[in-house]
């Protein structure tokens, strides 16, 4: 939580060499974009941040590959001190020993600065691998990395590595997980959903951030992926069919405004055929609830009713959880 | 009766128009990513399709390749051009050799003038995404006009053409409209719909086939209202990438109630029917007890 005393915005720092895909990971996290647009994107040459708020304010900072950040005119060491966490994308389908030297010395260089630095390796571009292939070329990466450190006398730092590609949702789920380490409120949301769902026969549910889809957070159950995919492009469903006739809500929030009531929230309820009822209701701050509701043999009407009173309550501890966040973080300074 | 319903679509065009493409699209679930992996169509693919439960297509999807081509206009071609409901013809924009696309056009149209004179011809000028924003719509017009006159001197005045490409909605406005011809009581879909939509108190309400989630028709909306124009086209993709990501969970949608004013629910067993309502206080079971009332008139 060093970090988040050091500024009042939590700052992922991508980096890695030229070509490996910062740039088009960006684009489509939080932009949007579409992965096969990406093919024309223009190599980076400047640092850029791109800025996001969830929950807690985030800033994603991209280095360009090609920067030196060790020239005595850059001042590496208050970048490094100021972020929360460091993020090497490795381009899997690449000669890759260069990229692992070069993430050492920054590993070093990081670590001296910033100890309480998370540092998060990507394995990028592994869509173009074959699936003993991914394992492998995880394996060997793993190994190596731990060699280098090892050889920098680091032996201690810890390193998570994901799998990811921006064709398929593999590059939010490790993105969720990174973000998530920087929240520091996330016990608490962690508890407050596991409360949730207990109490509203909720199979699995997931706090979404609504522009980039990745989860803030999640109830202690194991993360399935297909489950996430779901529940993911169901938040797409719903805010893009609510764009379509938003004209009128339009109305309603100009009307509202005058007389002081907050636009009206978004909320979706879809029953599937085999009794699954996916659940998505807005929260505070672009982040919406969407949950996966089993109602097995009780009605399914009283069931909704009892997950809407939950998620209302569930509502109002996020914003305590909120008010309460504001509150400490000018006293951390 | 049974010939009456069953309805045979030609899907015509050179090699690597789009044919299949879009016929995976449209009847196969598949996404615009998934595409690419199809191969070449050889000879001529058959697919039975069951639409609104008594209307069966036969789509026949001819394989581009010059020597099919060739086998289609000489023996094969009673077999072919007979009964013809639709000829649904695509055209590469990006086509380095456009003499021999409508050469190939021509030669369709000549058969189907003496084999099935009635059939109706509907132009897809496909792949459009790779043309400039700006020029798409000059190149469709240049284009029209001159398959336009090709086709009247070959006796069918009424073509009928739509720019298209699978990234984006173009493809499902086409499809509804090309299947829209071929539904016999249109006109009675209409004015229930419109009926229901006054009971109801609705803004609009939109009709869509089940499996394809194509258009099949729409209440009229009071015009002033500003509602994108291409709503329909938009649901389509929205909805099928739904059932889709549904299906991830071995399973389907039944219902859908977005805000209290969007309601997407089954009306037959092949209708789904999307309804907007004007009110977001009215509660829920009325709605869904209105949709249940209503399911007996659109059987």
């Amino acid at each position: 939580m060093n970090s988040e005393e050091n500024s009042d915005k939590a700052t992922i720092l991508l980096m890695g060499l030229r070509r490996g895909g910062k740039s088009s990971i960006c684009k489509v996290v939080f932009h949007n974009m579409q992965p096969l647009d990406t093919l024309y994107l223009e190599s980076t040459s400047n640092p850029t941040m791109e800025h996001f708020s969830t929950l807690i304010d985030l800033a994603v900072m991209e280095l360009p590959g090609q920067l030196n950040y060790f020239e005595p005119n850059y001042d590496s060491e208050r970048l490094f001190k100021s972020v929360g966490a460091l993020v090497y994308v490795i381009d899997s389908q690449d000669e890759y020993m260069n990229a692992l030297t070069n993430f050492a010395i920054i590993v070093e260089y990081a670590y001296k600065v910033n100890p309480d630095i998370n540092i998060e390796v990507l394995i990028h571009k592994v869509d173009g691998l074959s699936e003993d292939f991914k394992v492998d070329t995880q394996r060997d990466i793993m190994q190596r990395t731990g060699e280098e450190l090892l050889e920098l006398g680091l032996d201690g730092v810890q390193v998570s590595f994901y799998l990811t590609s921006i064709f398929d949702h593999s590059i939010y789920e490790a993105f969720s997980r990174i973000v998530q380490k920087l929240v520091p409120e996330l016990p608490f949301l962690e508890n407050m959903l596991d409360n949730l769902v207990q109490h509203s026969k909720i199979e699995k549910c997931f706090l979404f951030d609504i522009n980039s889809k990745i989860y803030v957070s999640t109830d202690s159950s194991p993360v399935d992926i297909v489950t996430y995919e779901t529940c993911a492009e169901f938040v797409d469903v719903t805010i893009d069919l609510h764009d379509l006739y938003k004209i009128q809500g339009k109305e309603d929030a100009l009307a509202g405004s005058t007389g002081n009531k907050p636009p009206p929230e978004v909320k979706g309820v879809s029953a599937l055929n085999n009794g699954v009822v996916i659940y998505l209701r807005q929260m505070i701050r672009g982040l919406a609830l969407v949950a996966l509701i089993r109602p097995d043999d009780t009605d399914v009407e009283s069931c909704l009713t009892v997950v809407d009173y939950n998620v209302d309550i569930f509502k109002k501890g996020l914003e305590q959880v909120w008010a309460h966040a504001r509150i400490t973080s000018p006293e951390g300074k | 009766m049974s010939s009456n319903n069953r309805k045979k679509l030609l899907l015509m065009g050179r090699s690597g128009s789009g044919k299949s493409s879009m016929r995976s699209i449209i009847f196969s679930n598949y996404s615009a990513f998934d595409t690419r992996r199809l191969g070449a169509t050889i000879d001529v693919e058959h697919s039975h399709l069951r639409f609104l439960g008594n209307m069966t297509l036969n789509l026949w999807d001819c394989g581009g390749q010059d020597v099919f081509m060739e086998n289609y206009f000489s023996q094969q071609k009673d077999h072919i051009f007979q009964m013809v409901q639709v000829l649904i013809h695509v055209f590469d924009v990006e086509s380095q050799e456009v003499i021999k696309d409508i050469e190939i056009f021509t030669k369709a149209l000549k058969q189907l003038k003496k084999y099935s004179p009635d059939a109706k011809i509907f132009v897809l000028l496909h792949k459009m995404d790779l043309v400039q924003r700006d020029k798409r719509q000059e190149l469709f017009q240049i284009m029209m006009s001159k398959l336009q006159e090709t086709s009247s001197a070959y006796g069918f005045p009424n073509l009928v053409g739509f720019p298209t490409s699978i990234w984006d909605e173009s493809l499902y406005k086409a499809w509804s409209q090309i299947i829209c011809s071929l539904i016999p009581n249109m006109a009675t879909y209409q004015s229930n719909l419109k009926k229901l939509k006054s009971v109801m108190g609705a803004r609009e309400i939109i009709l869509f086939e089940k499996t394809t989630f194509l258009v099949i028709c729409s209440s009229n909306t009071v015009s002033g209202e500003l509602l994108d124009p291409k709503r329909f086209e938009k649901i389509s993709n929205i909805m099928k990438n739904f059932k889709q990501s549904s299906m991830k969970l071995k399973s389907s949608f039944k219902t859908l109630v977005l805000n209290n004013t969007i309601y997407v629910s089954e009306l037959s067993s092949n209708m789904m029917c999307f309804i907007v309502l004007n009110h977001s206080d009215d509660p829920q079971d009325l709605i869904l007890e209105n949709i249940k009332k209503a399911k007996a008139h659109f059987q």
